[in-house]
C-alpha cells in the first residue's frame, strides 16, 4: 500500500466515524421529536389555549390556558429584567473591563452562575424570598428565570462585542468620538445580531426550565395573572401532569411538550436567521 | 511678472505639523527616537521604511491614537497650528476633527454610506438636514465616490466593494473638515485599479488638506508624495523632497533601501 493509498483510507475511516457520530446524534433527536410531535399532536384543540388545567378525574376535557399565559408572562418579564442588566454588564466587561480587577471576578462569577444548575437558583430563591414573603408566587418564578437569563446575556454580549474588531473602534475615536459613542452608536450595533441571538437563546432556554420554577412560583389551577400568588405554567404543569395516572392529565403534557418544543424550536430559527443575515 | 507667476505656481511652503525632539514609547520599548521632522501645508508627505521602522507610530501620534493604550506615551513636542498637542490642555476630541485618519482596512460602520458621512460631522457640529445633504454630497464628492452611490445613500457601507469603502472611509474623514489627513497604508488591503483610484485622490486632496501617508510601497510614495522620510528602527534616517530622496539621496542607507537592496 502506498501513501496515496494510505491518506485515501485513512481519509475514507474519518469520514465514516464522523458520519456515524452524526447520524447517532441525529437518531435520537429524531426520535425525540417524532415522540413529541405524535404524542403531542393529539391533545392540540381549541380547549387547549381557552380551558384552564382540569382537576383530577374532571368530566370535561381541560386545556392549558393558565399554564400558557403564565409560562408567557413569566418568561416575558424575567427576560425583560434580565436582558438589560446581562448587556450593560456585558458591555462593561468587553468594553471598560477588559483586564481590571473587578472585570476579572465579575467574568468568573459570571461563569459560575453560567454554569450553576437551574435548582440552586431555584432554591435560592426560595430561602431568601419565598421563605420570606412566606408564599410561593409569579414573582419568584420571574425572579429565579431572569437569574438564569443574565449570565446568558452577559456572555454572549462580552463575545460579541469582542469579536468587533479593534480597527473599528480606532475608525470611531478617529473621528473625535467619545468611548460613550463609540460603543453606543457603533460597537453595539456592529454587533447587534450577535446579541439578539444570545437573548433568544436565553429565552428559549428558561421556557423549558422547571427546577427554578418548583420552588418558586410552584403552579396554579386556576386563571390568575397575579404575581404576588402562585402562578401556572407549562413545566411544571408537564411534570406534574405526566406523572399522574390519569390519562387526560398524560395527554395535556404532552400536548405541553409539543407547545414548548415547537416554541423553542422557532425561537432557535429565528435566531439562525438573524446571525445568517450578518453575513 | 515671471516672478508673480512663479509665485502663483509655487506658493510659499508654510509648516503644518512639527516634531521637535520627539520621543515615542511602547511601555519600556524606545520605538521612535529623537524625531525631528516639519511637514507643509498642502502637501503630501510619505513615510517609508521597512516594517517595524516606526512610520505607522509616528503617523498615529499626529492625532494622538495612542491615547487609547496607556502603556504608550510620546515625549518631547509635536506642534499642530501653531500650538504643542502633546501639552496638558489639549482637547483630543477637538484634535481629531482637525486631523482625519484612514486606516489600512477598510473600516466602513454598520449604518448607511450616508450615516457614514454624516457620522463624525454630528460629533462635532450641529446642522439641519439640508446642511448636512450638503456636506455628505460634497465629501462623497471629494473622494471621487459620488457617482457610484448617489442612488443608493440609504444602503448599508458594509455593501460596497473593498475599494469603495476605502473611498467612503475618506469621504468620511474629509467631511469633518480637518486641516490633516492621515493615511495609513491605505491600498495596501486593495486591488490595483482601486489603488490607482485612491492615488488620483491623494493628488487632488493635497489641494485641500495636509496629507501624510504611510507605505510600504515606494512606487506609491514616488508617485503621490511630495516629501519623503526614510525611517528605519526608530530613526529618523533622511527626508526630504520626493524627487530627491528617490534621485539623490544624501544617506547609503537610503539609497541601498530604495534600490531594493535591502528591506
Amino acid at each position: 500500500m502506498n501513501l496515496h493509498q494510505r491518506r485515501y483510507l485513512t481519509n475514507r475511516v474519518a469520514l465514516a466515524l464522523s458520519l456515524s457520530a452524526m447520524a447517532f446524534g441525529i437518531f435520537w433527536l429524531m426520535w425525540i421529536l417524532w415522540t413529541v410531535l405524535d404524542l403531542g399532536i393529539a391533545g392540540l384543540s381549541l380547549d387547549l389555549f381557552t380551558k384552564m388545567t382540569p382537576p383530577p378525574g374532571a368530566s370535561e376535557p381541560g386545556g392549558l390556558a393558565n399554564a400558557i399565559a403564565g409560562s408567557a408572562i413569566m418568561v416575558g418579564l424575567a427576560t425583560a429584567i434580565g436582558t438589560p442588566i446581562g448587556i450593560l454588564s456585558g458591555v462593561y466587561l468587553a468594553e471598560y473591563g477588559q483586564s481590571t480587577w473587578l472585570g476579572n471576578v465579575t467574568r468568573f462569577i459570571n461563569d459560575v452562575l453560567l454554569s450553576a444548575p437551574s435548582i440552586v437558583i431555584g432554591l435560592f430563591i426560595y430561602a431568601v424570598y419565598v421563605a420570606q414573603v412566606g408564599g410561593f408566587s409569579g414573582w419568584a418564578g420571574v425572579i429565579a428565570l431572569a437569574l438564569i437569563v443574565i449570565p446568558v446575556v452577559v456572555r454572549t454580549t462580552e463575545n460579541m462585542l469582542l469579536l468587533v474588531p479593534n480597527s473599528l473602534r480606532e475608525a470611531v475615536y478617529a473621528l473625535g468620538a467619545r468611548k460613550w459613542e463609540v460603543i453606543l452608536k457603533v460597537t453595539i450595533r456592529a454587533s447587534k445580531a450577535g446579541i439578539v441571538t444570545g437573548i433568544l437563546l436565553a429565552v428559549a432556554r428558561i421556557a423549558g426550565e422547571t427546577a427554578p420554577l418548583l420552588f418558586t412560583s410552584l403552579s396554579n389551577q386556576f386563571w390568575s395573572l397575579n404575581l404576588n400568588e402562585p402562578m401556572a405554567n407549562l413545566p411544571v404543569t408537564i411534570f406534574k401532569f405526566a406523572m399522574s395516572p390519569f390519562t387526560d392529565w398524560q395527554q395535556l403534557a404532552w400536548a405541553g411538550v409539543f407547545l414548548i418544543t415547537l416554541g423553542v424550536l422557532a425561537i432557535n430559527v429565528a435566531a439562525r436567521v438573524l446571525f445568517q443575515e450578518k453575513r | 511678472m515671471n516672478a508673480v507667476a512663479e509665485e502663483i505656481a509655487a506658493p510659499p511652503l508654510v509648516t503644518e505639523v512639527a516634531f521637535r525632539n520627539f520621543n515615542f514609547y511602547y511601555g519600556k520599548f524606545h520605538a521612535l527616537k529623537n524625531i525631528n521632522l516639519e511637514m507643509s501645508r498642502r502637501q503630501v508627505t510619505a513615510f517609508i521604511g521597512p516594517s517595524g521602522c516606526g512610520k505607522s507610530t509616528l503617523l498615529r501620534t499626529i492625532n494622538r491614537m495612542y491615547d487609547l493604550y496607556p502603556e504608550q506615551r510620546a515625549e518631547g513636542e509635536l506642534i499642530l497650528g501653531g500650538k504643542d498637542i502633546l501639552s496638558r490642555g489639549t482637547d483630543i476630541y477637538d484634535l481629531r476633527a482637525k486631523v482625519g485618519m484612514v486606516f489600512q482596512k477598510p473600516t466602513p460602520f454598520p449604518m448607511s454610506i450616508y450615516d457614514n458621512i454624516a457620522f463624525g460631522v454630528r460629533l462635532h457640529e450641529k446642522m439641519g438636514r439640508g446642511e448636512m445633504d450638503e456636506r455628505v454630497e460634497w465629501a462623497l464628492k471629494k473622494a471621487a465616490l459620488w457617482g457610484e452611490v448617489k442612488d443608493k445613500l440609504g444602503q448599508s457601507g458594509m455593501s460596497l466593494s473593498g475599494g469603495q469603502q476605502q473611498r467612503l472611509c475618506i469621504a468620511r474623514g474629509i467631511a469633518v473638515k480637518p486641516q490633516v489627513l492621515l493615511l495609513d497604508e491605505p491600498t495596501s488591503a486593495l486591488d490595483p485599479i482601486s489603488t490607482l483610484k485612491i492615488e488620483e485622490l491623494i493628488t487632488d486632496l493635497a489641494d485641500d488638506f495636509t496629507i501624510v501617508i504611510v507605505t510600504h510601497n515606494m512606487q506609491q510614495a514616488a508617485r503621490v508624495s511630495d516629501f519623503t522620510a526614510y525611517m528605519y528602527l526608530g530613526d529618523l534616517v533622511e527626508f526630504g523632497e520626493t524627487e530627491k530622496i528617490f534621485l539623490k539621496p544624501a544617506k547609503k542607507e537610503t539609497e541601498d533601501y530604495i534600490t531594493g537592496r535591502f528591506g
